[in-house]
């Protein structure tokens, strides 16, 4: 099981039951919540690191300057490159800043395909039941019967060394996660008074469902999609640290900029700290921030 | 309890029918279809012809299926293109180092995971709980590849304290009935053997342990937190049984049955991070057969890999609800 899939199954234990208003007050509780607070900057850095990361970086990514390595011995940080050089002599700050595109990139449009495929799946299901439900519902147990990575792996794999590929390969691992969430989502209020007193007054199922229980069935998917972000970029640090990714040798993705320093570990154990310090808090943000959210929207702590 | 079991393994056969098909599917899906695979570079449109002759890839789509079913039923996942060696042969020769570390890994997590996450319970919203579960945060957010990175680079390259790659020191000489390295140094009676063994597995262990041990406190916390709120407690309570009673009686036999099936699903988590865990310690199992048929686009490797780790994460996760019906009667009737 991956982390989103651990994740899915915690909210899924403190499984919420709703009343109005619970956005306004979530978001009370958010700002009070300084863990909240520091993974909402966190993700905030990050996401302006990726986007300006032309206007940041000091350096091109891929200019190298070979003038300053000598066999066995790569520059460290210096006041003219910050983070020092990388094995070919490239600045590893820019690089490092310019690694936050590719996390991104692949991070939004892998979830933003993935979630919506799950979302709509599941909302089918929950919504149509009966066969329809059953069938939907085996094939995205089929599916998670392949643990996460390696079913990235798989698929990434099959499509060949592109980004294109890890986006896809990501997106098919989080569509059944996303499908199983919003599904329970919905039938678990498919029985709550506010349905039931709908039904009762002549509301028709599909409207009911998608005016009614679909929008209380979000809240989860929106928890679910923050801390899926972050799987998906360990995920894709994870696919190019096992060499699938760009084809570009000089792509400064995160993943591969660690693969690629392993032979260095003994004289330059920093070209491997940067890109992983980078991952882990980007990562951090996310989580930190999901679970801020998933706390502040559970009505069982409200007080 | 009879009943629960057939029940479960028959559900077990579509899962594993659909498992077969999406498999079988994934290999034909390749642009030029499996011979193209099978030749890679050397492909011409005369070799492909006689590759699926030879592999019946020009008979019917279902006959394709049948037979292919039939090999995989025997445990025959064909060769690997670089190196013409079988690949089921491969996968029994490496998978006892994968089992081992996952399982030391599973140790790890579950020994230290699930007291913390009680701990963390019992001390709601103390200092304990937000230090402990900030960590898990922490945890659950370091790649695993980056953690094997560090613990080699701190407790192998500068202390010297540990091994920092392969099962066992190149130097020595033992055998091996099992392949299990820990386990056929007891069989063997080799002291010296084991305690080597040992010490080559705790990096790996503890750097593949780490993210399932973060969940594993925090469904612990989040199911003990849950239990403590049951008006069984509170009756319990209320009947002047004393904490540590209530504890052991009412709240953690209620409060692991979660936990249970975390650990079950944590088993696919351990599988895929082995793979990762595997490349930076250079542990024989098969993280490396994987990531060699990923760089060489070895398809039959990553095929039967993927396929054999999928079956073996379904049994593991049969086991577990097996385990949860035992433990929890009301399970069984549902």
């Amino acid at each position: 099981m991956s982390l989103a899939e651990a994740e899915a199954f915690e909210i899924s234990i403190e499984a919420t039951d709703d009343t109005g208003g619970r956005w306004s007050e979530a978001w009370q509780r958010l700002r009070r919540n300084p863990s909240a607070v520091v993974g909402a900057g966190l993700v905030l850095v990050f996401v302006l690191v990726a986007v300006f990361a032309s206007t940041l970086a000091p350096d091109s990514p891929n200019a190298a300057d070979l003038s300053h390595l000598r066999p066995g011995y790569i520059p460290g940080p210096s006041a003219h490159h910050l983070l020092g050089l990388d094995q070919q002599g490239r600045d590893e700050l820019s690089r490092i800043l310019y690694g936050a595109r590719y996390s991104l990139l692949i991070g939004v449009v892998s979830l933003s395909i993935g979630a919506s495929a799950g979302v709509l799946i599941g909302a089918v299901a929950g919504a149509v039941g009966g066969w329809v439900d059953n069938v939907l519902m085996r094939l995205m147990d089929i599916m998670l019967s392949i643990p996460g990575l390696l079913f990235a792996i798989g698929v990434a794999a099959l499509l060949g060394r592109n980004l294109q590929s890890v986006m896809i390969a990501i997106a098919v691992v989080n569509v059944p996660i996303f499908a199983r969430l919003l599904r329970s989502s919905m039938l678990g209020q498919r029985d709550s008074d506010y349905a039931l007193a709908a039904r009762s007054v002549g509301v028709k199922r599909w409207r009911i469902a998608v005016q009614h229980l679909l929008p209380n069935a979000l809240a989860p998917v929106i928890v679910q999609g923050t801390l899926a972000l972050a799987t998906a970029i360990i995920d894709a640090a994870g696919l190019a640290f096992l060499g699938l990714g760009s084809a570009d040798p000089g792509t400064p993705e995160w993943g591969r900029m660690l693969a690629e320093t392993q032979s260095f570990l003994q004289s330059s154990v920093q070209l491997a700290l940067f890109p992983g310090l980078a991952i882990v808090l980007s990562v951090l943000g996310f989580n930190l921030f999901g679970d801020a959210l998933r706390e502040a929207l559970d009505p069982k702590l409200r007080r | 309890m009879l009943k629960f079991i057939v029940r479960r393994l028959v559900q077990l056969i579509p899962i594993l029918i659909g498992l077969s098909i999406l498999v079988f599917v994934w290999i034909r899906a390749l642009p030029g279809g499996p011979a193209d695979a099978l030749l890679g570079e050397r492909a011409t449109p005369a070799k492909v012809a006689q590759v699926r002759h030879l592999y019946g890839l020009d008979r019917p789509l279902y006959r394709q299926y049948i037979s292919y079913l039939d090999r995989t039923v025997h445990l025959d996942f064909g060769q690997s293109i670089s190196t013409q060696r079988s690949v089921s042969n491969e996968i029994r020769r490496r998978f006892p180092a994968t089992i081992e570390l996952s399982l030391a890994a599973m140790v790890f997590a579950v020994g230290i995971g699930i007291p913390l996450g009680v701990l963390a319970a019992k001390r709601y919203l103390a200092w304990f709980d937000h230090v402990s579960m900030a960590g898990s945060l922490l945890g659950i957010s370091v790649p695993v590849f980056f953690l094997a990175f560090l613990l080699k680079y701190i407790f192998a390259v500068k202390l010297h304290w540990l091994p920092s790659i392969g099962r066992l020191d190149a130097t020595r000489v033992t055998s091996h009935p099992t392949g299990f390295y820990v386990l056929d140094a007891i069989v063997t009676g080799d002291g010296g053997a084991f305690v080597d063994a040992v010490r080559h597995l705790i990096l790996p262990a503890v750097a593949l342990g780490t993210i399932p041990l973060a969940i594993v406190a925090r469904i612990t916390r989040a199911s003990v937190l849950e239990v403590l709120n049951e008006d069984y407690v509170r009756s319990a309570r209320a009947k002047g049984m004393t904490s540590r009673t209530v504890d052991r009686r009412h709240v953690l036999r209620n409060a692991m049955l979660p936990v249970t099936t975390i650990v079950g699903l944590q088993s696919g988590l351990l599988l895929s991070g082995a793979v990762l865990t595997e490349i930076v310690f250079s542990w024989g199992g098969m993280g490396s057969f994987l990531e060699q048929a990923v760089f060489a686009r070895d398809f039959p490797v990553l095929q039967g890999g993927i396929l054999f780790l999928a079956i073996v994460f379904v049994v593991v996760n049969l086991l577990v609800d097996l385990t949860y019906g035992f433990l929890d009667p009301r399970i069984r009737v549902t």
